[in-house]
């Protein structure tokens, strides 16, 4: 990991509240791995006081991307950056998702739902520079939250939409629609999943079901992003017992069978780092 | 002609440091998170995380909220414990020079005795630092250094069990703190270190929930300096021991003002969070205050506030 300030290169309001920013940084370009994350820091005053933790969208030889929401006051910092600023950032950090060493000619369900679609871009890019064969699950609340479907469909990626209210796609959860998809179609040789925590514990129990391996995409509030702060834990299972484990250094992805699901762990949507509102330590 | 280098080392009494800026427990993990952002090497020392005997779990999440110019925390002290430390972490800081001083908790009095006992042995050890003031463990905030009787019964404790020099941790949630550092004097601390984190909470209206899963926590960051700054003031003025000062240091100019009150050493803490490298940065900074003003030695700036007598009758 490094800390690196950035040279921002392009800005681009993507959809209505979507932001796109690309960072010149070639030294965190090369180590990037998907499922990783920056923490950027969005001023240089007391306040906002943290970095903001981002996973990291696409990447190419020199230049890093992250994707977001203006969502509080961090990120409406960074919607308002220039091109041409510094910014600076530590990355690439955490462990990104776990890719198996035969990826060619197989197929992986990539599972997001709202924000949580950002790193699975980079991911479904990844997957098929090896030969595999991604299939994209993008759900969101309503047709307003898919700013990234042009993008995939751009790459000619196999895309199933689905949306709470049925404004566009498929009408209902995005795990409903997996479930129903996989019902009629052979297993994947993995799912990858990133979204709010009830999509991602039905991700979950869902291939446990169906024996299929999964790996999740975690978030949390976070304080450092390197391991020093301990603020950002959520309960792992490790060998027998369950304990609260630095998402930032561990994770944020894990493999889904061994995150415990319960209501300590994955506060109810409406309580507070899940929700909307201020942006302090959202991986994405 | 070779520019003079101003003298920057500090003397503790039990401890000489290359410069007056330690790491701050809980904020600079075991020390090696901050491998690949600074040399340690140049740090006047690094207070590791704290440490209970056993294996300890920690608070459930959310565990953290920012605030303005702040950050609350409700970790609750998880750590690895005694064992773990001795066996994975201490031996991966043998080949650093830079004294490691040990952030030291228990649950009863017993406790802190027990780690303390545990870790006489180890060379690597600098010295201890008493945790006698995490907000985030007991309910409300309850901890042995809101009472000047608790204080000076573990410190006193603490002191016949170590073979090393004993660093006693204040907490700012307390009326009279010019009292509880008294008694840590009296019961034989070598030093004392304040400000430990403010007792604080968060609310979420939208829930109306509080953002801690605890409740409350811990403020630290540049919103808490100035309390800090004054409790320094206050202590290092009216004890003979030297006072290790912290609170929401983010720059040179800030840890200044901590040794112009009196403090000989300084802790930096939620700065490291905000840019890891914040600790050298720190130093250097201090430095250069020393070349621009012509100061030799940073022992002269210690204690140096003017106070006006009118303003002292006050």
């Amino acid at each position: 990991m490094l800390n690196d300030p950035a040279a921002l290169i392009i800005r681009k309001k993507t959809w209505d509240g979507y932001f796109l920013l690309a960072l010149r940084s070639p030294r965190v370009a090369r180590r990037a791995k998907p499922g990783q994350f920056l923490m950027v820091r969005v001023s240089g005053r007391p306040y906002p006081l943290l970095r903001r933790p981002l996973s990291i969208h696409a990447r190419d030889e020199n230049t890093i991307e992250i994707f977001f929401a203006r969502s509080g006051l961090g990120t409406a910092i960074l919607a308002d950056k220039k091109t041409g600023e510094t910014l600076d950032i530590l990355g690439p950090l955490g462990r990104g998702f776990s890719i198996p060493k035969a990826v060619k000619g197989k197929t992986f369900c990539l599972v997001g739902g709202g924000r949580g679609i950002a790193p699975l871009y980079f991911l479904a890019r990844e997957l098929r520079a090896k030969g595999g064969h991604p299939r994209v699950f993008y759900g969101g609340k309503t047709e307003a939250d898919l700013p990234l479907l042009q993008k995939f469909a751009a790459q000619k990626m196999e895309v199933f939409v689905s949306t709470d209210d049925g404004s566009l796609g498929f009408p209902g959860l995005v795990t409903a629609m997996l479930e129903k998809e996989l019902a009629r179609s052979a297993s994947p040789a993995l799912i990858f999943a990133c979204g709010p925590d009830p999509m991602m514990k039905r991700t979950a129990e869902f291939a446990a079901e169906r024996k299929i391996p999964a790996q999740v995409s975690l978030e949390s509030i976070m304080g450092c992003g390197i391991g020093a702060c301990w603020g950002c834990v959520k309960k792992i299972r490790t060998g027998g017992s369950a304990e609260w484990v630095k998402i930032c250094e561990e994770g944020p992805v894990f493999p889904a069978s061994e995150v415990v699901w319960d209501a300590e762990n994955t506060p109810s949507p409406s309580s507070p780092p899940t929700r909307g509102g201020e942006s302090v330590g959202r991986t994405r | 002609m070779a520019r003079q280098l101003p003298d920057l080392t500090v003397d503790l009494g039990f401890l000489k440091l290359r410069n007056p800026v330690l790491a701050a427990s809980g904020t600079f993990g075991y020390g090696l998170e901050f491998k690949p952002f600074v040399n340690l090497d140049k740090l006047g020392g690094i207070v590791v995380k704290g440490l209970y005997f056993n294996p300890r779990p920690g608070n459930p999440p959310p565990r953290l909220a920012e605030s303005a110019s702040g950050l609350i925390n409700s970790i609750g002290l998880q750590g690895i414990g005694v064992r773990a430390f001795c066996e994975k972490v201490l031996p991966r800081l043998q080949g650093l020079q830079t004294p490691i001083i040990i952030n030291v908790c228990g649950e009863t009095d017993e406790e802190y005795a027990a780690v303390i006992d545990f870790l006489n042995k180890e060379r690597r050890i600098a010295g201890f630092e008493l945790n006698i003031s995490c907000p985030n463990v007991k309910k409300e905030g309850r901890c042995p250094a809101l009472s000047p009787d608790h204080t000076f019964s573990l410190v006193k404790l603490a002191k016949e069990t170590s073979r090393l020099p004993l660093i006693v941790k204040l907490s700012p949630n307390v009326t009279d703190i010019v009292s509880v550092a008294r008694a840590a004097e009296e019961g034989g601390a070598d030093a004392i270190s304040l400000i430990n984190t403010l007792l604080a909470m968060a609310v979420d209206i939208e829930t109306r929930r509080p953002r801690l899963a605890n409740t409350f926590g811990g403020l630290s960051g540049p919103a808490v300096k100035p309390i800090a700054l004054r409790m320094v003031y206050q202590v290092a003025s009216r004890v003979r021991i030297p006072v290790i000062g912290m609170g929401g240091i983010m720059t040179g100019r800030d840890a200044l003002e901590f040794l112009i009150v009196g403090a000989r050493a300084v802790e930096v803490g939620t700065a490291n969070f905000v840019d890891p490298g914040a600790s050298v940065r720190i130093i250097r900074e201090m430095d250069e205050f020393c070349r621009e003003k012509k100061i030799k030695k940073i022992e002269e700036i210690i204690g140096t506030l003017k106070i006006d007598e009118v303003q002292a009758s006050r």
